[in-house]
C-alpha cells in the first residue's frame, strides 16, 4: 500500500508539468494579448496612448521576453503563491483566486452532499424494490431531472423565490453584507443564500448518480456472493450494506476526482444566472479579456485540484477495494 | 425422534413472469433422512435448485411457494413447517446457515471480493452465536484446517481472489459447516471445477459427512457422482419427482422409463458401439407430460407412473 501511495504521488509531478505547459500555450494562442486588448479599449474611448506607455506596459507584464522565460516566470511565481496581477479586476490574482476558490469549493461540497443525500437512498430503494410503484415514481422523476438543464432550474428558483417569498436570491450575500467583514450575522446570511445554488447544482447530479447507483446495485444484488451471505443467515439490512452496496458504491469513489472540473464547467452558466462570486464566471471574463495571469491561474489551480482529486479517489478506492490494492 | 430430518410434501413453486407463469415445482414430495446423503438428479431446468432454495426459503420474487409443506424436525422438541414461516420469522435466520446451509455451484463468485476469507467464515459463526470476533476467527481457522487448507494462520487474512477455484470451494464448504448444520445442501458443488479437483471436493464432502454425521442433500445431474456419493436418490423432471429410492434400487433396477433413459444416456454405461440413447427415444413424450401421483411400491421405493404400467409392475414383482 505504501509503495502504491508513493508511486501515485510522484506520478502527479510530470502530469502537472505537462498540464501547466499546455495551459500556457493555450492561453497564448489567441492573437493579441492583454496590452493590445487594453489599447483597443482605450482607443475606442478616444484616449491616445504613447508608444512608450505601451512598451512600459509590455515590460510590466514581461510580454517583451521570450515565451519560455515568460512560462518559467509564471510557473515559478505560481509555485511560491505569486500569481501576478489581474488587470481586469485590478487586484492581485492570488487574492481573487483564493476567494473565488473558497466559495466554489463550499458550493461544490455542499451540492455534492445534497446530491448524495438524495441520490443514494433513492437509488438503494429503487434497486431493492425494483419495478415497484415507488421505483417507477423515483425513476420517472429522475428522468425529468436528468432532462432539465440546471440554468433553467436556476431561473425557476429565482422566479419562485421572487414570486413566493418576495426575495431576490441572486448572489451569495445580501447587499448589506457583501463587503462587510466576516461575522456571525454574515455567516448566517451566507448560509441562507447557499441553499439555492446547492439545490440547483446538486439536483443536476442527483438524477445521474441515482440511476448509476440503481444500476450498479441491481447488478450486485444478483451476484452469487449475495445469495451465499443470505444463506449464511446475515440479517437483511446488514446484508444489503455489507455486501452488494459496499461494492456498488465503489464507482462513485472514482468519480470524486472528476467532480471539480465537471462542476466548474457546469456551474459557470448557473453562477452567471444566480450571480455567484465563483470561479466559472470569472474564468470566462478573464478568457474574454485575455487576462492571462488570471485565466492561467484559474486553469492551473483547477488542474492541480483535479489531479489531487484523482489521487484522493485512487487512494480511497485502493483502500476500499483490495483487488486494486493487490493488483 | 422422527427418522427424517426433512419431509417435503406436495411442494409447489411458481414464477410469475411477463410471458406467463412458470410452474417450477409441482407436487414435489420426498424425505431427507438423518445422517444420510440424498441426491437429487435431473436434467437442467427440472427444479433441483428451486427445491434446494425452498428449503432455505431463498426463493425471491417473482417466485413464490404456492403450496405444500417442508416439515423440519431439527431435534426432539422442535418441528415446524419451513414453507409456512412468515418472511420475517426469526427462525428463518436461525435456519439459514445455522441448521441448514448450502454450498453453491460457483466458487469463484460465491465469496465477496472485498472481505478476507477469515472475516466471511467467521461471520457465519457471529450470525448464530454470541461469541467474540477473536473466538469466531479461531473457530473459523479450525474449520478451514478441517477442510484441508494449509497455512491457515496466513491464509485467513487473504482475500478470495488469492485462492484457486478448488481452494475457494473448500472455503465455502468450511463456511457452510462452521455452525454444524444438520443439513448441508450442495447444489452442483463441483460443476465449475476441473476434473481432478472435482474428485477431491467430492471426497471431502463425503468424508466430512461421515465424520460429522449430518444429512446431505446433494444436487447433480451426473449419475456417476450419485453412485459415488449418495445413499438415496430422487429423480426429478420438469418440476416433478418421478422416482425415489435407494441408490441400489434406482441405479441398478430403475422402474421409471425416464430413469432408465437417464442411465442409458451415460456414455460410460452404454456398451461399446451402441449409440447413446436420447431420453425422448426411451420414454414416450406423453408419459412425461401427464402427471401421475407418487405410489410406494412393495420394495419401499416410490414412483410416478400411469396406473396400467403400475399394475404391470406390481404383477411382475409379485
Ligand atoms: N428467477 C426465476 N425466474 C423465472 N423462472 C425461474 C427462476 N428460477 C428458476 N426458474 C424456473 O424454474 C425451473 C427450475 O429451475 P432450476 O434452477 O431449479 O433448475 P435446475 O434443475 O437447478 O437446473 P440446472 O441443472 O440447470 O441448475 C426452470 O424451468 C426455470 O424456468
Ligand atoms: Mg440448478
Amino acid at each position: 500500500m505504501r509503495a502504491y501511495v508513493i508511486k501515485r504521488v510522484f506520478g502527479m509531478i510530470p502530469t502537472l508539468i505537462l498540464i501547466s505547459g499546455l495551459i500556457f500555450i493555450v492561453i497564448q494562442l489567441p492573437p493579441g494579448d492583454i496590452v493590445t486588448s487594453t489599447l483597443d479599449r482605450m482607443q475606442s474611448q478616444g484616449l491616445e496612448v504613447s508608444a512608450e506607455a505601451v512598451a512600459n506596459l509590455r515590460a510590466q507584464y514581461n510580454l517583451d521576453q521570450p515565451l519560455l522565460i515568460q512560462y518559467v516566470r509564471w510557473i515559478g511565481g505560481f509555485l511560491i503563491g505569486d500569481m501576478g496581477y489581474s488587470y481586469l479586476f485590478t487586484r492581485p490574482v492570488s487574492e481573487l483566486v483564493w476567494e473565488r476558490l473558497g466559495y466554489t469549493l463550499m458550493i461544490t461540497v455542499s451540492s455534492l452532499i445534497f446530491t448524495w443525500a438524495i441520490a443514494i437512498p433513492a437509488g438503494i430503494y429503487s434497486a431493492v424494490r425494483q419495478y415497484s410503484f415507488v421505483d417507477y415514481l423515483i425513476t420517472t422523476i429522475m428522468l425529468v431531472g436528468l432532462a432539465t438543464p440546471s440554468f433553467l432550474l436556476a431561473l425557476m428558483a429565482m422566479y419562485a423565490g421572487y414570486e413566493l417569498f418576495g426575495i431576490s436570491i441572486g448572489g451569495l450575500f445580501s447587499p448589506e453584507y457583501r463587503d462587510a467583514p466576516w461575522s456571525f450575522a454574515k455567516l448566517m446570511d451566507f448560509l441562507s443564500h447557499l441553499w439555492i445554488p446547492m439545490v440547483v447544482l446538486g439536483l443536476g447530479g442527483t438524477a445521474s448518480t441515482m440511476r448509476i447507483l440503481r444500476a450498479n446495485l441491481l447488478d450486485e444484488l444478483s451476484k452469487p456472493y449475495v445469495v451465499t451471505a443470505r444463506a449464511k443467515g446475515v440479517k437483511p439490512l446488514k446484508l444489503l450494506f455489507k455486501y452488494p452496496l459496499r461494492i456498488a458504491i465503489n464507482p462513485f469513489i472514482s468519480t470524486i476526482g472528476l467532480l471539480m472540473p465537471a462542476l466548474i464547467s457546469g456551474e459557470a452558466i448557473v453562477s452567471i444566472v444566480l450571480g455567484l462570486p465563483t470561479i466559472g464566471p470569472a474564468l470566462i471574463q478573464a478568457l474574454i479579456a485575455q487576462d492571462m495571469y488570471l485565466a492561467g491561474s484559474f486553469l492551473m489551480l483547477l488542474a492541480v485540484l483535479t489531479v489531487l482529486g484523482m489521487l484522493l479517489s485512487d487512494l480511497l478506492l485502493a483502500w476500499a477495494d483490495p483487488r486494486i490494492r493487490y493488483e | 425422534m422422527v427418522d427424517n430430518l426433512l419431509e417435503i410434501r406436495d411442494l409447489a413453486v411458481e414464477f410469475g413472469t411477463d410471458i406467463g407463469t412458470t410452474y417450477a415445482l409441482r407436487e414435489v414430495s420426498f424425505d431427507v433422512p438423518r445422517g444420510k446423503v440424498t441426491a437429487i438428479v435431473g436434467e437442467s431446468g427440472s427444479g433441483k435448485s428451486v427445491t434446494a432454495n425452498c428449503i432455505m426459503r431463498l426463493i425471491q420474487s417473482p417466485g413464490r411457494i404456492t403450496g405444500g409443506q417442508i416439515h423440519f424436525s431439527p431435534n426432539d422438541v422442535t418441528a415446524y413447517d419451513i414453507a409456512a414461516l412468515p418472511d420475517k420469522d426469526p427462525r428463518l435466520l436461525d435456519l439459514r446457515g445455522g441448521s441448514v446451509s448450502m454450498v453453491f455451484q460457483e466458487p469463484m463468485t460465491a465469496l465477496s471480493p472485498v472481505y478476507t476469507v477469515g472475516n466471511q467464515v467467521a461471520e457465519a459463526i457471529l450470525c448464530h452465536r454470541k461469541v467474540s470476533k477473536e473466538e469466531a476467527l479461531e473457530e473459523a481457522a479450525d474449520m478451514l484446517r478441517l477442510v484441508g487448507i494449509d497455512d491457515v494462520g496466513r491464509r485467513i487474512h487473504q482475500y478470495p481472489f488469492e485462492f484457486s477455484g478448488g481452494m475457494r470451494q473448500r472455503v465455502v464448504i468450511a463456511m457452510a459447516l462452521v455452525c454444524h448444520p444438520q443439513l448441508l445442501i450442495c447444489d452442483e458443488p463441483t460443476t465449475a471445477l476441473d476434473v481432478t479437483i472435482q474428485a477431491e471436493i467430492l471426497t471431502l464432502i463425503r468424508d466430512l459427512q461421515k465424520d460429522l454425521n449430518n444429512s446431505v442433500l446433494f444436487i447433480t445431474h451426473d449419475l456417476g457422482v450419485v453412485a459415488q456419493m449418495a445413499d438415496q436418490v430422487v429423480v426429478m423432471y420438469q418440476g416433478r419427482v418421478l422416482e425415489v429410492g435407494s441408490v441400489r434400487q434406482v441405479l441398478k433396477t430403475p422402474v421409471h422409463p425416464y430413469t432408465r433413459g437417464l442411465l442409458a444416456a451415460i456414455p460410460g454405461l452404454a456398451t461399446k458401439g451402441e449409440r447413446l440413447a436420447t431420453i425422448a427415444s426411451v420414454v414416450g413424450d406423453a408419459d412425461l407430460i401427464t402427471p401421475h401421483p407418487l405410489v410406494t411400491l412393495a420394495d419401499g421405493r416410490q414412483v410416478s407412473l400411469p396406473s396400467d404400467q403400475l399394475a404391470a409392475l406390481e404383477l411382475a414383482n409379485g
